[in-house]
């Protein structure tokens, strides 16, 4: 008995189990301490949930394009943080004459919508031209290639907005609709978290609608399944994977706006990066290729980066833990990558055919 | 008359690889046709490139008299051709219903899709048990028989099969060929591929036999049953 468990040992799996061992128990030990101190009140505790499902439904809607991508051609679109920092500096730019013109105080709502129209057009039109012509003349190419164009895009992107708008931040004006408090069940939220998370939702839901139940939804699956019989079906597969691209960079166009409303300080030509690494995060995590799942994990990790310092590594008497939150969300992925390779509702990636 | 399917002195490849060495055949409408070889012999190539999947380096296809050679697959539905792939291809993560409305993905007359779904439900009342199940949960034959009601969903004028019997129980290759007689009877042409040859045979008016990419002998199905060199290799007798 002892003797087969020595020749089975293997040095890997009993550093992995260690380790799956040790951050489990500092999760433990850390949400032990904080809360039995009770350093927040249940308040304050609520404020970083809402703010955190407000994020995280900026980064679910940005996490879809990634996953609707990669459904279908199997490649991780990485200039698709840059195609949501091209609608947020859309909108920039569209809401600062609308604040200057008085519209935005005087007509936010319709303000919003035209914002919306705007940065969702430039998004979704950039991203078809991504997908025209960095990825498309490489389809059949090893993988490795589109991957090298992908970052290439990514650049161009940025550096293009660099050359006409410079370096610094553009600030966004404050929507004065979406300031103030709203009261739920006692507790207070601002205003503009709910607006943006409730609008995410409805374009999730309206996502959603779209892939299970419309024609192109269906054709779409139909495509990310077998790309062949998909074309014996009468399936244009290059429209089809065309206008995943235009759906993708129309939720990251908006994810660009709800920024704006909610993170005030403004864009710039490099803000895509971080974003769109969480949402790819969000995206592994919800299981790579799996729609809910993507929406599932970026309001995760929006409400676990948010809530998890100050939970967890402050119990753990880690000094200044809000401005740990982005490695904590890394560090988040590579153990629920560890525990479960292919994310927290993902099918086995081995089990989907090139 | 133009036949359905006129395919003249077709070369396909596979990078360097010769696959099909100037195949020429003819499907006349109505007709039940079989194409029987050994593996490899290239029935799925040829099929493939009737369907648009292959482009030929020389020869043509021609459809009911218009030249369709390297028209891309997805437009060839629209034209009239439905293919039922080797090995099914049943998209795994979509309904049986979902399977079958990607199968009419090409029509846009509700009213004639609707009879289909009912033609086909009467050909396989198996589907209609399993509409709303994930298709990759259906057994083999379930899978073949939603293959084929699929293919017929798009209301071709010339169904291609690529080894419907692969894989299946005796009692289901009989239903299977079946079906695609009933099919037939209701107006589809049929190009069959069979390793299956006496099934193949049995139900097709004509048939041709392929080797190492090259048509070794055409015939009337029944000739072809007695011929001894088909009886021999594809029929197991000696
Ligand atoms: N994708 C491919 N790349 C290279 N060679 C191929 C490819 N597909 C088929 N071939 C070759 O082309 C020839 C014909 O293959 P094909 O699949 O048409 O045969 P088949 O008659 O359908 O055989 P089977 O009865 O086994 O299905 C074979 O020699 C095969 O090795
Ligand atoms: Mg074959």
């Amino acid at each position: 008995m002892l003797k087969r468990y020595i020749e089975r040992f293997s040095w890997v799996d009993f550093l992995l189990k260690l380790f799956q061992v040790l951050a489990l128990a500092a999760i433990v030990i850390g949400i032990f301490n904080t809360l039995s101190v009770a350093r927040y009140s249940s308040d304050q505790w609520v404020t970083l949930i809402f703010a955190g499902l407000a994020q995280g439904s900026i980064y679910a809607l940005i996490a879809l394009g990634y996953t609707l991508v990669y459904g279908i051609l199997l490649m991780i679109n990485f200039a698709h943080g840059d195609v949501y920092m091209a609608g947020a500096f859309t909108s920039v730019f569209l809401a600062d004459s609308f604040a200057l013109s008085g519209f935005l105080a005087s007509h936010p709502v319709l303000a919003i919508l035209i914002l919306l129209l705007v940065a969702v057009t430039v998004s979704m039109v950039l991203n078809v031209i991504v997908e025209r012509v960095a990825y498309r003349p490489l389809r059949g190419a090893p993988r490795l290639v589109p991957l090298i164009t992908a970052i290439g895009a990514s650049f161009t992107i940025e550096y293009t907005f660099r050359g006409l708008y410079g370096a610094e931040f553009h600030a966004y004006p404050t929507v004065p609709a979406l300031s103030g408090i709203i009261n739920i069940a006692g507790y207070e939220i601002p205003r503009v978290q709910i607006v943006v998370l409730v609008a995410a939702v409805v374009l999730m839901l309206g996502l959603y609608f779209f892939v299970e139940r419309t024609k192109i939804g269906k054709a779409m699956r139909a495509v990310s399944e077998d790309k062949e019989v998909a074309r014996l079906m009468g399936i244009n597969v290059d429209k089809v994977i065309m206008i995943t691209f235009a759906v993708g960079g129309a939720l990251a166009g908006a994810a660009g706006v709800f920024n704006g409303l909610f993170r005030p300080q403004g864009v710039f030509f490099f803000m895509g990066f971080i974003p769109g690494i969480k949402a790819f995060t969000a995206a592994v995590l919800g299981g790579i290729g799996n729609v809910p799942g993507a929406m599932v994990g970026g309001l995760f990790l929006g409400v676990f980066e948010a809530v998890g310092p100050n939970l967890i590594l402050e119990g753990l008497g880690i000094p200044a833990v809000n401005q740990l939150r982005d490695a904590f969300a890394f560090t988040l992925l590579v153990i629920i990558l560890i525990f479960r390779p292919q994310g927290i509702f993902g099918e086995r990636l081995a089990e989907k055919k090139a | 008359m133009a036949a359905m399917l006129e395919i003249n002195n077709i070369h396909t490849y596979y990078g360097n690889i010769h696959a099909l060495k100037g195949i020429s055949l003819t499907v006349e409408e109505g007709e039940i046709v079989t194409l029987i070889g050994a593996n490899g012999a290239g029935k799925t190539t040829t099929l493939r490139t009737i369907s648009g999947l292959l482009k030929p380096r020389e020869g043509n296809v021609v459809l009911e008299g218009e030249d369709i050679t390297g028209i891309p697959a997805h437009k060839l539905v629209y034209k009239g051709i439905a293919m039922v792939p080797e090995g099914r291809g049943v998209f795994a993560k979509l309904s049986v219903q979902e399977n079958l409305e990607m199968g009419a993905y090409s029509r846009s007359d509700k009213n004639g899709i609707k009879d289909d779904f009912e033609r086909v439900f009467a050909l396989f009342p198996r589907l209609k048990e399993r509409r709303s199940q994930v298709a990759g949960t259906l057994s083999g034959g379930e899978q073949q028989m939603l293959a084929t009601g699929r293919a017929m969903m798009a209301k071709p004028r010339l169904l291609l099969l690529d080894e419907p019997s692969m894989g299946l129980a005796p009692v289901l290759v009989e239903s299977v060929f079946d079906a695609i007689e009933q099919i037939n009877r209701e107006g589809t042409t049929v190009l069959l591929v069979e390793q299956n040859a006496l099934m193949a045979l049995s139900i097709a008016n004509r048939g041709y036999v392929l080797q190492t990419g090259q048509i070794v002998l055409r015939d009337k199905a029944e000739a072809l049953k007695e011929n001894e060199m088909v009886q021999k290799a594809y029929l197991g007798m000696e």
